[in-house]
């Protein structure tokens, strides 16, 4: 029991943990448990399988080689692996980016009756902003145009990304300095892969920079334009109610689970589901409906748009399916565990894969396009109904947990809720950052990762950076781990929030703890930055703004690209365990200090929540000092380090005297 | 509890707008769609509100239609008990239909022909607006009050509007409870009879309006058409009007009593409109965080004595409680006051007399706080329509009283004479022209309630730094003319201290917007090398008066990336002239005649103007009386080139400009200049020297032709070429 409770600190986690304890069914930690104890040369980033003389394992210093069979040294080695997983991160998020620049090319000339363009006038002001001309078009053409104009983002040989417009000078010239700017999404990604090859680039800095040239094409190329055409093609987030943990599943429902991270089928799924047709073949089954719940990604991207409970996240997805109630798991890309399949030996569940780039062994595969969706969508759904009829209702155990939340907030969101239609606007948040009411914003995101409880960092840091008067806002796993744990509920602001954000989301009527979406959406973030940089008053470029991020419990290459682009783009980051970069001194001293001189802002590694929360806001403290603005307004349990030089803060705002005294 | 607010803010619009539904749904059925409906003449922009926010120009009842709609639409659910959605946005919607309803329900009332119950105001007209309109812009009133009440008695009213009044501040009455009114309570209080007439109210500053609520709507949609005609802002610009109202018009509402929800409503609108609401009862929650307003948005003040003052420190009104003890009225309100020829007295200055106001600093050991001493005859000595000497020298001492704060102290002395009914007053240092009215005279106005108004508005306003004001007024032309040549000495000083920076040894530069009073739209930006163009502030004054008064009008421009090195034109400082010139202004050239020029005030010490003809440009300094060669005299020059508009080919500068490397350098310098009157030649000659011999031409000055030399345009270009001038080299100007 006492182990158990290490796992996660989500009551429906452990009571489900007993359950496949009690069904003999092996989960995550007991496959962990079977690994242990992990290679330190792996861990460390010292092992080289870039050619077949080896592989190679090298340490700085000590007893073993210290050169590769190529006489590559651990500082080479060990860049040169964390630019792998930085293009390896990047071609996810880019990857399902241009999925959906296709789809909406699809929908604009109509090659497909399930997708439409939901959001006409966000696509238009992306086309304005880009300059295509739009008196007298309509929104399929002018779809079209822009559509093609992101396409080629993808693979053009000439010029920079068209989004890095999007950012302050300031970032652009570091960019420039440092010989970053990022010329199209895939060339990026494939240089990249290119250095690391055998005997190519060895230069550790070089490796490094060209490791944050593929990050930011992955932030300002291929997941924004994820964000900002899913927008488009399924509909801008609006705030809205759901629930989120395994208690979201029904009994009395067909219940399907969908996985992964791109919304294109889970999105006409949706739709199909709530067709009546359906319904009554749903209700012909003894079942009441179809109830469709998500994990990961995929799941944020259906709640942020339609509300659609959330059943879990990462490590959430087999235990899911243990509750033997789940009728049909739909997975498409990433963060899928192989396990899964093999789940369906044990359980009535039918595992559907879906992307011709994933295809799980025993999973039945009905491939996906997005031209024939509404019949892909119509089949699935029917065999969830036939799954159901094969359910055991002996083996159906839904813990009884969930929590309500508040989701859907975007950058173009957030002007409304602070200003209306009439007077949209950023200036009440730079207000409430200005007067000290916010020590500054962090973006808690990120994975779960089983050499963690499950949870407990999440939502131990979360909770301290908002006791402290610091506005959280997140995405991906980390969100719906702050969801299950009631910190997304409005009135979650009252019971965790300091003094001052609670003023602030009492005044503005939000959670504490802001859900911007999938992982792709973290482009959101910067996004977000960049508007309260033009509005002004808490400094001129990213790397003033009293702004961090963190990635408490991470585990997947694509955490690495995001958290290489926001320390690119001059937002710190402190993640939980460090990257596999500790083999070699010379690239922890580059990530964690030298970062700075080229773009205002490193990486730190802290696995301990509350120390890492204590670093973040320092940080945002630094940086309120830098700015000249005044301590936090009320007093907060983690005051401002007395001691630190760095930290002069302004005197408090009062308003001004007419003359000085 | 800002949900509970906005709970009642929605409820009430949703109340609002269901009236005007109801209402409009029997117009329509009683008179159909095209009953004429509106305030007719009284003013231009049809139903204000609606023509600012949606650009609607509703002429009949069916126009209504849209506008009600559109508040129809903006109406949201109130928040939930649990789980609520973000109810702030919600509620300025909720706000903006309120208005948009009230101003139907009160349009409606037209169609039936109404008229105000005796004693209230009603619909306010254009008129009305531009004749106060431009005060509230400027500061000069220095804000608006709307009031829904009555008061709990008729002692806490009339205390509270006493409290405004003495402020200048504007006071509009609205609403009832069960009847009874704050009109009622005024007449109670003796503030003014039953019977007072309409204007009565105006003069006193307490405006009954109406005795509902809905009345409260003819304030509201009079202070939006100040962003139409002040701001120039066009229909339907409703986020530019809105931030307009919220930057410009000092307003603010006061609510006596537990808050209804049809108050709430309307309060959410003014809101959005940037004022803030302050409640006397302990039940309002508020709302502090800041940022649709400039600071808090709804405040409790339940002290009485405290709640004038919490309604301006909320709304960041700059007021001054005045009690100046001289016969003539003293208000902000006088200070565009221009004493015409027939009516003056006595006047000092300009061409008439030699005149000079100056202040300097002195040991505390030696003055006399306040004491005032004449030297030479007052001004009853001279027959009416008269010229006197005049020397005002003011003497400050205290502790942190710096030199380098002396112009600033000084450059107030303009704001602060002319704030007197009957005196006016402009220029700045021996360049001063005022004139004393025959009415001020008659009511004992003399030279010694200058030192008084001097001695209590630098107390008031620079009390921080000066402990002791001392006043010496002279009127003896001899002794006038010595204290001109001592005070040319720290004037030099002055000037001089700026003399060896360079516009690009610093990072920011400083905004003068003192002027904006009756210019609005202008920025003075003051870089080293470009001094104000009243010539009375340099960039050093810049940054001393911010330190003084950093919320002031000389603030700090980051002059940011740099576009052009040539034209002087910087990022950070267009962005700076364009928020502060209401957004008129978008770029700004520092040393171009040409492109995108410097905009003017009205207190220029020269103008510069293009001579197509000759290639070059003439200045003219404002003591030249005669018609220049641009055939204009220097008035009608001002005219042009004043206002706040960027005119290019016409800029005002001050004259030390004149010798700057960066006078017009983008343009080719002063090798540009072809005329000048002689007088300004000479007291330019050693600067403008030094320059001269920097770039190489010596003798330049004596080449620039002068009255003398030449009267119109041919006679100066046949002059530039009897004297080689170097102009005739440069490229072309245009």
């Amino acid at each position: 029991m006492s182990e158990q409770k290490q796992r996660s600190v989500d009551p429906a986690v452990l009571e489900m943990v007993e359950v496949a304890a009690a069904r003999s069914v092996q989960t995550i930690w007991d496959r962990l448990e079977a690994q242990k104890a992990q290679c330190r040369f792996g861990r460390d980033g010292l092992c080289c399988r870039m050619c077949f003389m080896g592989p190679c394992r090298v340490t700085e210093e000590g007893k073993g080689p210290q050169q590769g069979i190529c006489g590559a040294t651990a500082e080479t080695i060990v860049a040169r692996n964390l630019l792998r997983h930085v293009a390896g991160g990047a071609a996810a998020h880019s990857d399902h980016g241009r999925e959906i620049v296709k789809t909406l090319l699809l929908a604009a000339k109509g090659e497909s009756k399930a997708y439409q363009i939901r959001s006409p006038g966000r696509m238009r002001a992306l086309a304005a902003e880009f300059g295509l001309p739009l008196d007298g078009r309509s929104d399929s053409d002018v779809a079209a145009e822009l559509a093609q104009l992101y396409l080629a983002e993808f693979g053009k040989q000439d010029g920079t990304l068209l989004n890095l417009s999007r950012a302050p000078e300031a970032q652009r010239n570091y960019w420039r300095a440092a010989g970053v700017t990022p010329r199209s999404v895939d060339r990026e990604i494939v240089t990249g892969v290119h250095m690391t090859t055998m005997g190519v680039d060895n230069d550790p800095e070089h490796l490094l920079l060209a490791a944050a040239r593929v990050a930011l094409a992955d932030g300002w190329g291929g997941s924004m334009i994820a964000t900002d055409l899913s927008d488009v093609l399924f509909g801008e987030p609006e705030p809205l109610r759901s629930a989120a943990n395994l208690g979201v599943l029904k009994e009395d429902h067909v219940n399907i689970l969908v996985h992964g991270h791109e919304p294109t089928l889970s999105d006409v799924i949706a739709a199909v589901s709530r067709d009546p047709d359906i319904v009554a073949e749903a209700n012909a089954a003894g079942a009441k409906g179809v109830n469709l719940a998500g994990i990961c990604c995929t799941a944020n991207e259906i709640l942020m748009r339609h509300g659609i409970p959330i059943a879990g996240n990462f490590l959430q997805q087999e235990l899911a399916v243990m509750t033997g109630a789940i009728d049909l798991l739909l997975v498409d890309v990433q963060c899928v565990f192989p396990a899964l399949a093999r789940l369906q030996e044990c359980f009535h569940t039918k595992v559907v894969s879906t992307s011709p780039k994933a295809k799980f062994p025993g999973a039945e595969h009905i491939e996906f396009h997005e031209e024939n969706a509404l019949d892909c969508a119509r089949r699935i759904v029917r065999m969830a109904i036939e799954s159901f009829r094969r359910r055991d209702p002996a083996m159906v155990r839904i813990p009884k947990v969930h929590e309500r939340l508040v989701a859907g907030f975007t950058t173009q969101v957030v002007f409304r809720i602070l200003g209306g239609r009439y007077r949209p606007s950023f200036r009440p948040l730079n207000d409430g950052i200005q007067a000290g009411r916010l020590r500054g914003v962090a973006g808690v995101v990120g994975c779960n990762n089983p050499k963690f409880t499950h949870d407990q960092c999440h939502l131990a840091m979360v909770r301290e950076l908002l006791r402290n008067d610091v506005l959280v806002v997140q995405t991906g796993c980390s969100a719906i781990a702050c969801g299950k744990g009631g910190l997304l509920a409005p009135e979650a602001a009252a019971k965790y929030a300091g003094k001052g954000l609670q003023e602030i989301c009492e005044a503005v009527g939000i959670p504490p703890v802001l859900h911007l979406g999938a992982c792709v959406d973290n482009s959101r973030i910067l996004t977000a930055c960049a508007e309260m940089v033009k509005e002004g008053g808490i400094g001129d470029s990213f790397d003033k703004l009293p702004v961090v991020g963190a990635a408490p419990e991470w585990m997947s290459e694509k955490a690495i690209a995001i958290g290489m682009y926001f320390v690119a783009s001059g937002i710190s980051v402190v993640i939980g365990q460090p990257l596999p970069v500790e083999g070699s001194r010379v690239v922890v001293d580059f990530l964690t200090r030298k970062m700075r001189d080229f773009f205002g802002a490193t990486w730190s590694f802290q696995p301990d929540p509350i120390k890492a929360a204590h670093l973040m806001i320092d940080h945002l403290d630094r940086k309120r000092a830098e700015l000249g603005l005044p301590p936090p307004m009320y007093e907060v349990p983690y005051a401002p380090q007395v001691g630190d030089e760095s930290l002069v803060f302004a005197a408090a705002a009062a308003p001004a005297p007419s003359a000085a005294s | 509890m800002s949900k509970q607010v906005f709970t009642q803010v929605i409820r009430g619009a949703h109340q609002w707008v269901r009236q005007a539904e109801d209402a409009l749904a029997k117009a329509l059925e009683q008179h159909g769609p095209d009953k004429p409906v509106g305030w007719g003449p009284q003013t231009a922009y049809f139903l204000p509100m609606s023509y600012a926010l949606m650009g609607l120009e509703v002429r009949t009842v069916g126009d209504l239609r849209e506008q009600v709609a559109h508040a129809r639409e903006l109406l949201r659910p109130v928040p939930s008990d649990e789980l609520w959605l973000p109810y702030l946005g919600d509620g300025l919607d909720a706000g903006a239909a309120t208005m948009l309803a009230q101003e139907v329900l009160a349009a409606l009332r037209t169609v039936d022909g109404y008229t105000p119950p005796p004693g209230w105001q009603g619909f306010i007209s254009d008129t009305i607006m531009r004749e106060l309109g431009i005060q509230l812009v400027d500061g000069r009133m220095p804000g608006f009050a709307l009031i829904l009440g009555p008061a709990p008695t008729t002692e806490i009213a009339v205390k509270v509007v006493r409290e405004l009044q003495k402020r200048n501040i504007l006071v509009f009455l609205c609403a009832n409870r069960n009847g009874k009114t704050m009109r009622d309570q005024m007449v109670e209080g003796g503030v003014f009879g039953d019977d007072a007439p309409l204007e009565e109210c105006w003069d006193l500053y307490v405006v009954p309006v109406g005795p509902d609520t809905l009345d409260g709507i003819y304030v509201l949609n009079w202070s939006i058409r100040s962003a139409l005609t002040y701001g120039g802002h066009k229909r339907g610009e409703a986020r530019k009007c809105l931030d307009y109202t919220k930057r410009r018009i000092h307003a603010f509402g006061i609510t006596f009593g537990e808050i209804p929800d049809d108050w709430y409503a309307m309060g959410a609108g003014a809101i959005l409109m940037g004022y803030p609401v302050i409640s006397d009862s302990p039940t309002t929650p508020e709302i502090r965080p800041t940022g649709v307003t400039v600071r808090e948005e709804l405040v409790v003040q339940t002290d009485y004595d405290q709640l004038v003052p919490t309604c301006i420190e909320t709304r960041a009104v700059k007021v001054k409680v005045e009690k100046i003890d001289i016969p003539v009225g003293y208000a902000a309100a006088f200070e565009g006051e221009r004493v015409r020829k027939e009516d003056m007295h006595v006047q000092f200055g300009y061409k008439y007399s030699p005149a000079l106001e100056y202040l300097r600093t002195v040991e505390p050991g030696e003055i006399q706080d306040g004491k005032i001493e004449l030297f030479g005859p007052d001004i009853d000595s001279v027959a009416p329509g008269g010229a006197m000497p005049l020397g005002l020298e003011v003497l400050v001492a205290g502790r942190k009283m710096a030199r380098d704060f002396e112009g600033i102290l000084e450059r107030q002395i303009h704001r602060w004479t002319s704030h007197a009914m009957g005196f006016m007053h402009t220029g700045q240092r021996d360049q001063i022209w005022c004139r004393v009215s025959k009415k001020a005279f008659e009511a004992g106005f003399r030279l010694r309630h200058l030192g008084v108004i001097m001695h209590a508005k630098i107390h008031e306003e620079y009390g921080g730094i000066v402990d002791k004001v001392a006043v010496r007024i002279y009127t003896d032309a001899e002794q006038v003319r010595a204290k001109i040549e001592e005070a040319r000495k720290a004037f030099a000083y002055r000037d001089d201290r700026i003399a060896g920076m360079t516009d690009e040894s610093v990072d920011v530069f400083y905004s003068c917007t003192v002027c904006q009073s009756y210019a609005p739209d202008h920025v003075c930006v003051i870089t080293p090398q470009r001094l104000g163009l009243c010539g009375a502030y340099n960039w050093l004054d810049g940054r001393a008066n911010y330190e003084i008064n950093p919320s002031g009008p000389n603030q700090p421009i980051p002059k940011g990336r740099i576009i052009d090195s040539i034209k002087g034109e910087w990022e950070g400082v267009n962005k700076f002239v364009y928020e502060h010139s209401n957004r008129k202004v978008e770029r700004f050239c520092a040393y171009s005649l040409l492109e995108a020029p410097m905009t003017s005030c009205g207190c220029f010490e020269c103008i510069v103007a293009i001579l197509p003809l000759t290639n070059g440009v003439m200045v003219v300094n404002r003591e030249f009386p005669e018609v220049t060669p641009s055939g204009m005299s220097f008035g009608e020059l001002a005219s042009i080139t004043g206002g706040g508009a960027q005119t290019p080919g016409f800029v005002g500068v001050g004259r030390l400009y004149l010798s700057s490397p960066k006078f017009l350098s983008a343009d080719g310098g002063i090798k540009r200049i072809v005329w000048m009157p002689k007088q300004l030649k000479e007291a330019i000659r050693e600067r403008f020297q030094k320059e001269a011999q920097r770039i190489g031409e010596p003798d330049l000055l004596d080449k620039i032709a002068t009255e003398d030399d030449a009267r119109t345009e041919e006679e100066i270009l046949a002059h530039l070429e009897k004297v080689n001038h170097p102009v005739l080299s440069l490229s072309p100007l245009m």
